[in-house]
């Protein structure tokens, strides 16, 4: 009991802190490639720290789903962080509910944020609540069948279960489908969390913006919330994908040494996948919104193949 | 006077709520009136599933009629009629052999068909009366052609004897008479294609009578396949199971599809009960095919996940009816962008609203996630079954449902907050007044129940076990767990709602941690929405229902296949002024243009036909009997 307070409290500590360095490195990389100085890594923790002294303006149009979204938000950000093997391979709320449990989480935190985004009853926030819902609507659905492609073959459900098995028998991943799988979940990784080619985090024009836009209302402290929920689903999505895909240096919660392993492997994987971001991120153009679906029909497809790889190539 | 109709009905529910819970628990019973009617006499008996089915016909009539008490424009006329409705559906379930049910049925279809025609004044009411009556009197003669059959080749018309009679059968009987009760039935469950009836038939009745047609009528078409796939006809051959998954499979994106592009708040409710359909008939469908490979285990799984299923849709679409209901009232409308701002005026509507849609959008922790949980577990275990082509049948499944959850989380976005967020878009919206307290308090307890529902799983799938191990005639499941976690399989995998609340709870109180450690400014200030420097905001310049349902429009235009109009009038002097725009984007059914219309023109040109022998001489006619004397004669 107490162990699994200690490593859920990690697991709480190393998402919450760590996803705003994520989205510096990330800003910083970028920077870098293109060939401009760039903000420090660490901009985005000045940044929150600057949102924290403001004022909140809230429009006289909103109602209580407006104020309570942001807690929301970052309450199912928290929850999820306890379901992925982010330290060690049995996190603190695996027994909850799995994969099917974190795909909803993230649902339920994008309902709300959506409703917000209608709430203000501006054009902006119910064109980006729009486009949101159209993307989670499509991306969410290949999260459960590209991770339930890797199950079948892995034989359980439980994603901490999962990169124990392909850690101990990598030779299960030398088939199509874990390829098709790892596509389909990069694709929604990058659509998910609002990176390029489907949203840029770096716009202001609300004609091709999606998240920033349904966010517009937001000031003050609950801008903080939203933004750290936001970054904390990216890191928690760049870690499902190198954990479960590069299933290496997690181990059962043995012990402080154990954990602090994990961290370490997971530190070096989330550092290559950040400059993988970075390079695609700079080498490819934002899609035409409705070139978008497209794209996540697509990445849909490909989890659906590889669910069905899984039996037509055993 | 009403409210005395209503309360009685109401305790009625009540009643049957008690007598169906005895079912479940095992409790057993049977009612013989051989003189009442001919050809067999009435017949009633309780079991399990029967008891199941009751208690839930009974658990939603009672809040719908405490709703129905409050409602000051629906409850007046068709009380008769309603008092019927619900006493016929008690009935369904208890039926023991052909009679009865047929009565019974016929019943339930005749009354809610006059519930139907409530607004007699409204053309659109009494088309959906007209295209009601007809697609449930096509799936009656479905039925009454698969009853007899089986009654003929039994010798019985008794549900018990089919039972035991029904191994010994020969396969193309047992096939013909599962297409013809299977396809009755799934025409009253609103399975696709046979559901073009339901969008048109709830919307038009008063909602609380709306809530239980969605809530528990269609539910009835799910008691009768679950009697034909798993009970009447034995163990069926794997095709019937994969049927219905596939049937369960392309509902419940169809379904969502239709309500994502739809704004009449009732019809998007009615048009999401056959999504919910088919998600139940996922189930079924899985624990068919598992029984028929001798799975036991999984086939309880997936008939658990499946009566969980059936009991919660029951729950919030009931809730979101009746919420629809109220809305309706206080506005006068059903189209939803004639909505908005009505979470300040009917604060309570709105939080009964919230609940359900996140429910029925399958949320944690509430109870749609459970049973959708339940059921993904039950298609993902198919790698148990040895067989490829069944094996892709549940990957289609797991794909359908997947893209449900998505879908429908889209679709309630768009229900709930072009409804009650914003400002409101009309004059009546603006005027709306909270529901009554009977209202409220029917709301409130399905509400409720949802969460209930939802954060106990541990207590409510033990029941549904044993009537799933009854029905499946195996020992009660080993599926169950402590009082927090639900264990699926063994180890294979749980679940604990209780749990994410609790973690959910807890974790609201982070943020709070962290700006009081961090020293956060806790100045707010109230002010308009940011305007772009306009003076005013109206809400002309609120995003609408149609433009938010749009990019799902483009998205999925293959299945839509929408249509433009766009008729603008400029001014005379100049076209740069423009005096009216109108715009319409309407989408078409590909079941309209491709199954009903061509099967419409084969029987009107069938019947043009048959009328060249309707000359009207009389001469004629004797003719025809003469020559139907002897054919008679020679053929005997």
């Amino acid at each position: 009991m107490i162990a699994s307070l200690a490593v859920a409290l990690v697991h709480i500590a190393v998402v919450g802190a760590g996803a705003p360095l994520l989205i510096g490195a990330l800003g910083t990389l970028k920077a870098r490639l293109v060939g401009r100085r760039g903000p420090s890594p660490w901009q985005p923790y000045a940044d929150f720290r600057k949102l924290l002294a403001k004022e909140v303006v809230v429009s006289t149009t909103t109602s209580w789903v407006f104020r309570a979204t942001p807690y929301l938000l970052v309450a199912t950000s928290l929850v999820t962080a306890l379901i992925v093997p982010v330290a060690t391979v049995r996190p603190p709320l695996a027994f909850a509910g799995n994969i099917i449990l974190l795909v909803y989480l993230f649902m339920l935190g994008t309902f709300f944020l959506a409703l917000a985004g209608l709430d203000a009853g501006s054009a902006f926030g119910g064109m980006g609540s729009s486009r949101e819902v159209a993307v989670a609507a499509l991306a969410e659905p290949t999260v459960i069948v590209a991770v339930f492609a890797l199950a079948l073959r892995a034989d359980t459900i439980d994603l901490g279960r999962i990169v124990e098995r392909f850690g101990s028998e990598p030779h299960l991943a030398l088939n199509p489908a874990h390829l098709l799988a790892f596509a389909a979940f990069f694709i929604v990784m990058l659509a998910e969390t609002g990176r390029l080619p489907v949203d840029n985090p770096a716009t202001h024009l609300e004609l091709t913006m999606i998240h920033e836009a349904m966010v517009l209302e937001y000031s003050g402290r609950y801008l903080a919330l939203v933004e750290w929920a936001s970054a904390m689903k990216l890191f928690l999505f760049m870690t499902l994908l190198a954990n479960l895909f590069v299933p290496w240096g997690l181990t059962e919660p043995t012990g402080p040494v154990a954990v602090l392993g994990g961290l370490l492997a997971l530190a070096g994987k989330l550092s290559v996948l950040t400059l993988a971001v970075a390079v695609l991120e700079t080498a490819v153009a934002k899609l035409r919104l409705f070139r978008v679906p497209e794209l996540l029909a697509g990445s849909f497809a490909l989890a659906f193949l590889s669910l069905m790889a899984v039996f037509l190539v055993r | 006077m009403n409210r005395l109709v209503y309360g009685v009905i109401a305790a009625m529910g009540i009643a049957a709520a008690g007598l169906g819970g005895y079912g479940m628990a095992g409790g057993a019973g049977t009612l013989r009136l051989a003189w009442l009617v001919p050809l067999g006499g009435l017949e009633l008996t309780l079991d399990p599933l029967g008891g199941l089915f009751l208690g839930l016909i009974g658990l939603a009539a009672a809040p719908a009629s405490v709703y129905g008490m409050g409602d000051p424009d629906g409850g007046g006329r068709g009380r008769l009629a309603y008092a019927v409705f619900v006493a016929s559906m008690c009935l369904v379930p208890l039926a023991a052999n052909t009679m009865t049910f047929l009565i019974a049925w016929e019943l339930m279809s005749l009354a809610s068909y006059a519930l139907v025609l409530h607004d007699r004044e409204s053309e659109e009411s009494v088309r959906a009366g007209w295209i009601y009556a007809v697609m449930t009197h096509a799936g009656l003669a479905c039925l009454l052609a698969g009853m007899l059959l089986l009654g003929a080749e039994v010798g019985s018309q008794r549900f018990a004897d089919w039972r035991a009679a029904a191994p010994a059968l020969a396969p193309a009987t047992r096939d013909l008479a599962f297409v013809l009760l299977a396809l009755g039935f799934a025409g009253k469950a609103g399975v696709i294609p046979l559901h073009v009836w339901l969008p048109l038939a709830h919307p038009a009745a008063p909602s609380h009578v709306s809530a239980l047609m969605s809530g528990v009528m269609i539910k009835l078409g799910i008691y009768g396949l679950l009697r034909v796939s798993l009970d009447w006809l034995g163990v069926g051959p794997p095709w019937w199971g994969a049927t219905l998954l596939v049937a369960g499979a392309v509902s419940s994106v169809i379904g969502v599809l239709y309500a994502l592009v739809e704004h009449d708040l009732k019809r998007l409710l009615a048009f999401h009960s056959i999504e919910n359909i088919g998600i139940i008939l996922l189930g079924i469908g899985s624990a068919a095919l598992y029984r028929v490979a001798g799975l036991d285990a999984l086939a309880r799984l997936g008939l658990i996940a499946a009566l969980y299923h059936t009991v919660n849709h029951a729950a919030f679409k009931a809730l979101l009816f009746l919420g629809a209901g109220a809305v309706v009232h206080a506005t006068g409308t059903r189209n939803m962008e004639a909505m908005g701002g009505l979470i300040k005026r009917m604060p309570w509507t709105a939080g009964c609203f919230l609940v359900g849609s996140a429910a029925i959008a399958a949320l944690p922790p509430l109870n749609g996630f459970v049973s959708e949980w339940l059921t993904f577990l039950a298609l993902f275990q198919n790698t148990r079954l040895d067989a490829v082509g069944q094996n892709l049948v549940f990957t289609l499944g797991i794909a359908s449902l997947a893209l449900t959850g998505g879908l429908a989380m889209a679709c309630f976005v768009k229900a709930f907050g072009i409804t009650f967020l914003a400002l409101p878009r009309s004059d009546a919206a603006a005027g709306a007044h909270e529901a009554s307290p009977p209202m409220r308090l029917a709301m409130l307890t399905l509400a409720a129940a949802c969460v209930a529902l939802g954060l106990g799983p541990t207590l409510v799938v033990p029941v549904f076990g044993s009537v799933a191990a009854a029905i499946l005639k195996t020992p009660p499941s080993a599926t169950g767990g402590d009082w927090l976690t639900l264990r699926v399989a063994g180890e294979f995998a749980s679940l604990s709602t209780a749990a994410i609340a609790v973690a959910l709870a807890a974790s609201l109180l982070v943020p709070f941690a962290a700006f009081w450690i961090l020293g956060a400014a806790r100045r707010t200030r109230a002010y308009e929405t940011w305007g772009c420097g306009r003076i005013v905001q109206t809400a002309r310049m609120e995003y609408t229902a149609t433009a938010f349902a749009n990019p799902f429009k483009r998205v999925f235009d293959f299945f839509y296949r929408p249509s433009k109009r766009l008729d603008i009038e400029f001014h005379p002097e100049s076209r740069f002024f423009v005096e009216r725009i109108e715009y319409e984007n309407p989408t078409r059914s590909i079941f309209d243009d491709w199954l009903y219309r061509p099967a419409l023109e084969l029987l009107q040109a069938a019947a043009r036909a048959v009328g060249a022998l309707q000359s009207g001489s009389a001469n004629q006619y004797l003719a025809y009997i003469l020559v139907a004397l002897l054919l008679m004669l020679v053929l005997a």
